[in-house]
């Protein structure tokens, strides 16, 4: 039995093999999904991974690489038959250089745990993902993670200097390196966002930036989303370029605010929230003008965190969103479409038609600079035929995205969730180029099968329940 | 040399071509010197914005749009190409600046051309018409092939048509030289630089002196002046106009020799120690690119050997019969592979 060989690689208490010990692994927190692995091995060196990634190409054996779990596309969804090479104990930052302002860590590590490291130096790293106190480098680069800052900053991709991988063929590569410039083409910047199907990043490069000296935040409530839209294009049109354009709807704020108690302003269809960050001199500069834009765009209230304590208590209501409209609904499935930012009043003025039609509560909090959606679609998997809808009606608001020139995912990927739309955005050719792209990488097709690419064997639904993490009490909704 | 108007006649040109190589308006000639069967395509009549919506931040353009053309019409709207893309008066084309994957002193700020790139239309080895990512600012579906393709040289795809992020662009510019014995020394300049609280927009080093770039408001330029002048003593304010001549790449003839050199700031005295033996001067972009350059191609290999010696690697962009790429000549299997998924008859490129 196959298993034999993991056993000379790992010992009992990390080659995890016990229902007990796999019911954890079986989900991602895309919940409605789940499929149980033969087996979780949980390496502790690079060179671990490289064995257990050349012995599964010798038995032609599945694996998905984990970091956290807490892909809400299913990335991290075991696949049936094959092993789940759990990540978080290579967890160490093997060099922080703040000359040269670059930081090279193990993929287990956690997103926050950069910036904490980089801020004695005065530097931060700046992809934020709402999850970053909890998922990892590796599952961020897998997914080209994004966050409040995407527009002015980009997205991990924009941060990762050098990668150095295990290919599902079992060759070990270094692709780009220390320097921010490389001479291409760009095997860094393809790997990034290849959400797992090349094979498993061992080394990660990132980048740090200085960390802005002075931040601006407002946080704008509106009489109606629309408002709010309109104050993003005013602000878009008025050559500032904030740090981060947030938008979150009445439900959204309504579930936030019995999490967190951010203080968000009563009675409001809509809460703005706008950053302008940089040396005070510039900030100063450039404030007379925000606040003159949004003093125009008539909000209910506007309030200026008047300190770092109360700009945290802003951003903490728009960081827990997702997992506060956990407690206004049993389950729900968020989406990430993208579509062009002047199209945003359009694209949610028919999501919310879409979802009366089909008497289904969607919240909505997005990023409102780049045009990132995030429908929050709540629905209850006890009661017959609900996930199926909820799913329906995702569907509807992806097909949606694409046809008005946006994408299927902003951030968290295509996953096992959204694969079969893959074709609605790429063409027959164009999905054959990426299928030979990932041949290069993986010719046997065992890294993350089943994820990506529409096809494939469908995995298992559970219609209802929290997320294996949250039962065995690793992370919870609050 | 072919020069096609539509992207059928160039996918008909690939397919009847035993080897193709698209180009611009060759600014960078060592990148289009190819071997007598290589047939050369010229993109210059694929040329033109297709779209282009300041309130998007994005435009698309074929690929042998001329760069003074996108960054006029984006000038016209407020906005530009933060990644400063060089040779714009030279009549570089967007298309070969992607290829040749060429970035300006303002990739210091906000990245350099890959960081803009956001959707590709191409033709791969076998003239099927492809594209990779999306129009919009932001987008995790599939594979990244419009990055992968920055500074592919021709040898992945013939671009057709690309589409880039765009901000607004401050209103105000103002520069700054900081004097500098060496290379040692500019590095320390900037390592503090780049870490501070001031934001530089650029910040190069050309071989004498520091040249610092701040962009904003300018009242708020005027108030960063101040503490900047008392933090470098040494430091003094210096023309703006210093950065046309850098991104024109004037420092250097065209029928000079141009090496680009990715860089890190350690590394940065030992580059310049290998670069002094030969003769040459550099222009170093924000620590991390150094341009190697020489008035007449005087080549020598033993460059190549030295530059692998530290670990570092080039590519040539001026220099008849200079040696193309320098560094570890290793090449990844994977390497290997990739280049058949776009291009499995070994058409594409020099
Ligand atoms: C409450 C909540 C809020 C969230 N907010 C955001 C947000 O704001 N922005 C955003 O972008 N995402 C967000 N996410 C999604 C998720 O956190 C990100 O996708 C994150 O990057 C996943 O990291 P992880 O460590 O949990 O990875 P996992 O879920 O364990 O894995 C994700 C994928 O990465 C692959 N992978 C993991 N490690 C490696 C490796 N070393 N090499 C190769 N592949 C690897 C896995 O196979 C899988 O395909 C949120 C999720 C939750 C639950």
């Amino acid at each position: 039995m196959s298993l034999s060989r993991f056993a000379q690689i790992f010992p009992p208490e990390r080659l995890l093999t016990s229902a007990a010990h796999l019911s954890a692994y079986e989900s991602d927190a895309l919940t409605a999904f789940h499929s149980r692995p033969v087996a979780v091995v949980v390496p502790e060196s690079a060179d671990e991974v490289i064995a257990a990634v050349r012995l599964c190409r010798e038995l032609g054996m599945p694996f998905v690489a984990r970091g956290s779990g807490t892909s809400l596309s299913g990335g991290s969804l075991p696949v049936a038959g094959g092993i789940v090479i759990a990540l978080n104990r290579l967890n160490r930052i093997l060099k922080l250089d703040a000359t040269e302002r670059i930081a090279v860590v193990e993929p287990g590590v956690v997103n926050t745990q950069v910036t904490l490291a980089a801020q004695p130096f005065g530097l931060h790293y700046a992809p934020d993902p709402s999850s970053q106190t909890i998922c990892t480098i590796g599952g961020n680069v897998a997914f080209n993670s994004g966050g409040a800052h995407c527009l002015k900053y980009g997205m991990t991709s924009n941060h990762v200097l050098g990668i150095k991988a295990v290919l599902a063929t079992g060759e070990v590569v270094e692709f780009g390196g220390p320097s921010r410039e490389s001479i291409g083409p760009d095997y860094t910047g393809l790997f990034v966002g290849s959400e797992g199907l090349f094979g498993i990043a061992l080394e990660i490069t990132l980048q740090l930036l200085p960390r802005a000296e002075c931040f601006h935040t407002v946080l704008a409530g509106y009489r109606t989303l629309e408002e709010a839209g309109d104050a993003v294009s005013a602000v878009v049109a008025s050559g500032l370029l904030p740090g981060a354009l947030e938008i979150m709807d009445a439900l959204a704020i309504q579930a936030a605010e019995a999490a967190v108690q951010s203080g968000y302003p009563k009675g409001c269809e809509a809460v703005l929230i706008v950053e302008l960050e940089g040396p005070r001199e510039k900030v100063a500069a450039e404030r007379p003008a925000l606040d003159a834009l949004l003093a125009a765009s008539k909000p209910i209230e506007s309030r200026v965190a008047a300190n770092a304590a109360e700009r945290a208590k802003i951003w903490k209501g728009r960081k827990s969103a997702f997992s506060a409209v956990g407690r206004l609904s049993p389950d729900f499935i968020v989406q990430d479409g993208v579509v062009p930012r002047q199209r945003l009043g359009e694209a949610l003025r028919r999501i919310s038609e879409m979802a009366r039609e089909a008497g289904i509560r969607v919240a909505n909090v997005f990023h409102a600079g780049d045009g990132n959606l995030h429908p929050l679609i709540l629905y209850d998997g006890r009661e017959s035929g609900a996930l199926e809808r909820a799913e329906e009606l995702a569907g509807r608001i992806l097909k949606m995205c694409v046809a008005m020139g946006g994408s299927l995912t902003g951030e968290h990927g295509i996953g096992v969730e959204k694969r079969a739309y893959l074709p609605d955005m790429f063409s027959a050719d164009e999905i054959a180029l990426m299928h030979r792209i990932r041949a290069a990488f993986d010719p046997l097709g065992i890294a993350n099968p089943g994820k990506m690419f529409p096809g494939g064997d469908a995995p298992a639904l559970v219609q209802h329940g929290l997320h294996p993490l949250e039962k065995s009490g690793v992370i919870s909704r609050e | 040399m072919k020069t096609p108007s539509t992207v059928a006649e160039v996918a008909d040109i690939i397919r009847s071509s035993k080897r193709v190589l698209a180009v611009g308006a060759q600014t960078k000639p060592r990148l289009s010197q190819v071997p007598d069967e290589v047939t050369l395509i010229s993109m210059r009549n694929l040329s033109g914005i297709v779209e282009y919506d300041p309130g998007e931040f994005t435009f698309t353009a074929f690929a042998g749009t001329p760069l003074r053309e996108i960054v006029a019409t984006l000038a016209a709207q407020g906005q530009y190409l933060p990644f400063d893309p060089p040779l714009v008066e030279s009549g570089a084309t967007i298309g070969g600046t992607v290829a040749a994957g060429l970035s300006g002193p303002g990739r210091f700020r906000y990245g350099g051309l890959r960081d803009f790139i956001l959707a590709v239309r191409f033709l791969d080895g076998n003239g099927t018409q492809l594209r990779g990512g999306a129009k919009v600012v932001k987008n995790a579906a599939g594979f990244d092939i419009p990055k992968f393709l920055v500074g592919s040289l021709g040898r992945f795809g013939v671009l057709t048509e690309v589409t880039f992020k765009v901000f607004p662009c401050p209103p105000a510019l103002m520069t700054f030289e900081i004097p500098c014995a060496n290379a040692a020394e500019a590095a320390a300049h900037i390592a503090k630089a780049a870490s501070g609280r001031w934001e530089f927009d650029a910040l190069d080093y050309d071989g004498t002196r520091i040249l610092a770039r701040l962009r904003g408001p300018q009242e708020a330029l005027d108030l960063l002046a101040a503490d900047i002048l008392n933090c470098w003593p040494a430091a003094k304010r210096a023309d703006n106009a210093v950065w046309d001549g850098i991104r024109e790449w004037r420092f250097v003839g065209a029928d000079g020799l141009l090496v680009k050199i990715p860089v890190t700031l350690r590394k940065l005295p030992a580059l310049e120690a290998i670069l002094q033996a030969r003769n040459m001067a550099l222009h170093v972009v924000g620590g991390s690119v150094a341009y190697a350059y020489h008035s007449n191609v005087s080549y020598s290999e033993t460059l190549n050997e030295a530059l692998v010696e530290v670990s570092l690697g080039g590519l040539t962009l001026r220099g008849f019969g200079a040696r193309l790429c320098h560094g570890d000549s290793h090449h990844s299997a994977v390497a290997q592979s990739l280049k058949l998924a776009f291009d499995p008859c070994h058409r594409l490129g020099a």
